[in-house]
């Protein structure tokens, strides 16, 4: 077994422990943890396969802002530990049998012992590149020139998350001041000023 | 002529209309009036009739009046066969008819009586009686002038209906309207045989034509059918079978005779006119005039005659023991119309059509007179009651006893040369199963006169027992009610006379009435007629009848007059025989259990069971309580928990995965 | 001897047990969030593995673009979450039925 195989089968074992541990864990904050472990050693594996700048993206973006936003969230609510892992043990077993099923199958098309559909002669060897294969640059002209329509959704797709999270979360307080200089100006004076028409009647001084 | 023949029957209509939907303005005289005229225009045509047909030699008349429709070939008509059998029933029914209309006047006299004050049915009763049997009459006529099955049924069907109608005239009164249904389903019965005997007869000659059909009997007579999977059955047979059931239950033979006694619980005037004269021997002339049909099977001849036999012997049986003035007469008449039926059974269907003319006179007669002794007993029926009236009601004596005779068929009267000839010809029948239907005819004679002369003496004779009051009143009714007596006694003393020459052993019926070559008990008895003369002294000095009939007279004058304690002290001997007979041989109540119980419970039970359980249980909420059970079912998919539907996807995307694979 | 089905068996191993998560977890709305992300994980591999075997940079697009639209919706997510908590206090999954029939 070379190294590489090595690395692979340390990283892979890692990525599903940490999968494991993320569904079984009793803490939330623990779950989040071990999520962002799994992040990281896929990372690792999407070196191997020579995707670095997904690889660093990955852990930038998904790591550093969705995994920190979903830690943030587990935190905020004040969660109640103690009732969160009733029931868990009761379905456990349809649960493992309906994925093992899953694995089942899916290893059985595509492994040793079943389908073989991906053994063709193309699929067995990847191409290696040279030293000078920048993977960022690649995917840069690719992504501007025949994906720049799917692009520019992706980035209305992410206007829209922001509208929505905005639009679901945001309260307004009512004790708050703020100005909204438009409406100042519009302001007549029939507004702000009521004038009564009263006699002036002498007052009798008190004594 | 044509016009004449129509004239009967529909001025009988036009006055039974005329009387019924104007009851209350034409008032009771306007009703009788105008009925009487309308029975009495339709007699004298008839007698009109009668005289062109049998003595100015006028040929039978087969004629169509009117088209109803045509449907696949069968044509559904009215019209008349007059030929020498129907004038005789028309002259019949139209002068008996005539007597009763007359006699009714003075019946009915007192109609208000009877109905209680506010009573809306009460009102113009009078009127609608002389309706109801103008209705009849036209009913009758068109039964007997009909060429045609259809029109028969429909005389059948509508005499049927007027006498139920005429049964429970005063329906105010639970029994009557006990006996009208009773009458009607009875006779129902018989129709239901009658019309598949008919229904026979279109689907193998394809018509309803009396001429059309007799002239394809014997195709008919080598055809089987298969009603019974596996056993054949001649196809004439069968059809003479079930016409015969629709007789047995037009004229009450064993054991659709239940409903005659019963039928006396309408007014006197109708049990004679419809229940003695008329009504009753339909089935009687329906035979006979299906004699071409009857004679190719002798099956059903037998099975005819036997009946016959058994009606005639064990209704006279039950006469003996009755109480009321009518129930005598009423068995009377059910074991007289089983002679005729014997007499049919014997291929002597002129005999039978013989005896039910000249039974039609006498009967009538004596139920008139019962209704005249009813009246004069201010509608005390109960013989118990009576005794003694000689002497206060001597028309109705005299005409009585000319009826009785005329019944006992004593040698001279028209009731003997019927009788006689019909006891002669069973002797000498080739029908199987004659030699029991002759001992039964020749002991009916015996009985007959028994409970005859038990009747007369009872009312007439022997000491008076009804209460002082009802005595004090006693007087003749009014001529209304005794002119028809006499008109009516006439002829059953002297008809005999006059036509058992031609009737029966000439040719009046040859038109009308076929026998077979095998079938000629009748014409034995007359090789050895030469005159009514002769007839009547064969009668008296060669015959076991005349002897039965003497005897029966002279056990009943013993029992009743000589010596009363008699026929008490039999009455204890033979108590369980008596109880028998009392009980109508518990026929009543046979058919109470096993018919009105049995379909009672077959009612509750399909109700209870197919209705409620079944269909109502079973299909209609049951397919209710289905859906909701199944969707209580598939509600619990849908938890509104996420995981499940998740859940649920995920089964789904294996299901198809492992599809995939698979394939 | 590693090769593409190994990373395939990877990706199906890692959809199981995150399928297996979502199943059995029922109290907790936030782990659901966290398993719906390790099933688009799961898909990347796959997408990635086939990219580098098949010399097409197809793969690593669209991967990048489930990147993004897996980050919007984890956002939304946790938005719908924050609110719900706003109203019942608890995240319990469980009492999440009031669609039920």
């Amino acid at each position: 077994m070379s190294f590489t195989d090595f690395i692979f089968l340390a990283f892979s074992a890692m990525l599903i422990a940490s999968a494991l541990a993320v569904i079984t864990a009793r803490n939330p904050v623990h779950s989040a943890l071990f999520l962002v472990l799994c992040f990281f050693a896929s990372s690792a594996l999407w070196l191997l396969l020579e995707a670095e700048f997904l690889a660093i993206a990955l852990v930038l973006v998904y790591v550093g802002a969705v995994m920190v936003l979903f830690l943030f969230i587990v935190m905020m609510l004040d969660i109640n530990l103690v009732q969160i892992r009733e029931g868990f043990v009761r379905y456990l077993p349809i649960g493992a049998f309906f994925a093992l099923c899953l694995v089942g199958i899916m290893v059985w098309v595509v492994g040793d012992f079943g389908a073989r559909i991906f053994d063709t002669p193309e699929l067995q060897q990847a191409v290696q590149h040279g030293a000078d294969y920048s993977n960022t640059k690649a995917l840069g002209r690719v992504l501007y020139t025949d994906y720049v329509l799917p692009f520019e959704v992706a980035a209305v797709i992410l206007l829209v998350a922001i509208i929505a999270a905005i639009t679901l979360t945001m309260r307004r307080r009512e004790q708050t001041k703020y100005q909204t200089p438009g409406k100042q100006i519009r302001v007549k004076r029939e507004d702000r000023l009521r004038i009564v028409k009263m006699d002036s009647v002498p007052g009798e001084p008190k004594s | 002529m044509e016009l004449l023949y129509l004239a009967i029957p529909l001025s009988a209509l036009l006055g039974s209309i005329i009387a019924g939907l104007f009851s209350a303005r034409i008032g009771r005289v306007g009703a009788h009036s105008v009925t009487i005229l309308g029975v009495g225009v339709s007699f004298v045509l008839s007698l009109v009739a009668l005289y062109h047909i049998v003595f100015a030699g006028g040929e039978i008349f087969n004629a169509t009046v009117y088209t109803w429709m045509v449907s696949d070939g069968i044509s559904f008509e009215i019209g008349f066969l007059i030929d020498h059998l129907t004038v005789m029933m028309m002259s019949v029914v139209t002068g008996v008819s005539l007597a009763v209309h007359v006699y009714t006047i003075g019946y009915m006299a007192d109609e208000e009586h009877n109905w209680p004050k506010e009573s809306l049915a009460g009102k113009n009763a009078y009127q609608r009686f002389f309706s109801y049997i103008s209705l009849f009459t036209f009913s009758m006529l068109m039964l007997v002038m009909s060429n045609n099955f259809l029109q028969l049924f429909f005389g059948w069907e509508a005499v049927g209906l007027v006498s139920y109608l005429l049964i429970g005239f005063w329906s105010v009164r639970p029994t009557a309207v006990y006996a009208n249904l009773k009458a009607f389903l009875v006779n129902r019965v018989g129709d239901f045989g009658f019309i598949l005997g008919i229904a026979a007869i279109v689907m193998y000659s394809g018509s309803l034509d009396y001429y059309q059909v007799f002239a394809v009997a014997d195709r008919l007579a080598d055809t089987s059918v298969s009603i019974f999977s596996g056993t054949e059955w001649n196809l004439v047979t069968v059809i003479c079978i079930l016409l015969f059931i629709g007789a047995m239950g037009k004229s009450a033979q064993v054991p659709l005779h239940v409903w005659l006694p019963d039928s006396m619980e309408g007014p006197t005037p109708i049990s004679a006119l419809i229940h003695a004269a008329t009504m009753v021997t339909a089935g009687i002339f329906m035979v006979s005039r299906m004699s071409p049909l009857f004679e190719l099977s002798d099956v059903a001849l037998s099975f005819v005659m036997i009946i016959g036999a058994i009606t005639a012997l064990f209704m006279g049986l039950v006469g003996i023991v009755q109480n009321d003035i009518k129930r005598v007469v009423a068995y009377s008449t059910l074991s007289q119309l089983g002679y005729m039926t014997v007499a049919l059974g014997a291929s002597a269907y002129s005999a039978a059509v013989f005896h039910l003319m000249t039974h039609a006179f006498f009967k009538a007669l004596l139920f008139l007179a019962a209704g005249s002794v009813i009246i004069a007993m201010h509608h005390e029926q109960d013989m118990r009651k009576m005794g003694g009236l000689k002497k206060y009601l001597p028309i109705t004596y005299w005409t009585s006893l000319i009826g009785s005779l005329a019944l006992i068929g004593f040698p001279g009267f028209s009731g003997f040369f019927s009788k006689d000839t019909i006891i002669e010809a069973v002797h000498h029948s080739t029908t199987p199963g004659h030699e029991i239907a002759y001992m039964a005819v020749l002991l009916g004679v015996f009985i007959t006169a028994f409970y005859t002369f038990r009747m007369f003496f009872l009312v007439f004779h022997g000491e008076q027992r009804m209460d002082k009051h009802t005595r004090e009143h006693l007087r003749e009714p009014p001529w209304v009610v005794t002119g028809p007596l006499i008109a009516l006694a006439i002829p059953s003393a002297i008809i005999g006379w006059i036509t058992i020459g031609p009737m029966l052993f000439g040719n009046y019926f040859d038109d009308a009435i076929y026998v077979a070559e095998q079938h000629r008990g009748l014409e034995i008895v007359g090789q050895s007629f030469h005159s009514a003369i002769g007839f009547v002294e064969h009668g008296i000095f060669h015959s076991k009848a005349f002897l039965l009939a003497m005897a029966g007279v002279f056990a009943a004058w013993y029992l009743y007059i000589s010596n009363p304690a008699g026929a008490d002290y039999l009455k204890k001997v033979f108590a369980w025989p008596y109880r028998l007979l009392e009980e109508k041989y518990f026929a009543d109540r046979a058919n109470e259990i096993v018919f009105g119980a049995g379909s009672r419970n077959l009612g509750n039970r399909l109700w209870s069971t197919g209705d409620v359980a079944i269909i109502d249980g079973l299909m209609v909420n049951g397919s209710a309580k289905l859906v909701v059970w199944f969707s209580s079912l598939v509600r619990q998919l849908q938890s509104g928990l996420l995981y499940h539907y998740a859940f649920a996807m995920i089964i789904g995307v294996l299901g198809l995965l492992t599809a995939f694979v698979i394939m | 001897m590693i090769g593409l089905n190994s990373y395939l068996i990877l990706g199906a191993v890692l959809f199981a047990i995150s399928i297996a998560g979502i199943f059995l977890n029922r109290k907790n709305v936030v782990v659901l969030l966290m398993c719906i992300e390790l099933m688009l994980l799961a898909a990347n591999i796959n997408f990635v593995a086939f990219s580098y075997y098949l010399n097409d940079l197809a793969g690593q697009v669209f991967v990048f673009f489930i990147l993004t639209v897996a980050a919007s919706e984890a956002a939304i997510g946790l938005a719908i979450l924050v609110v719900l908590f706003r109203n019942r206090h608890s995240i319990d999954v469980e009492q999440l039925n009031e669609m039920k029939g």
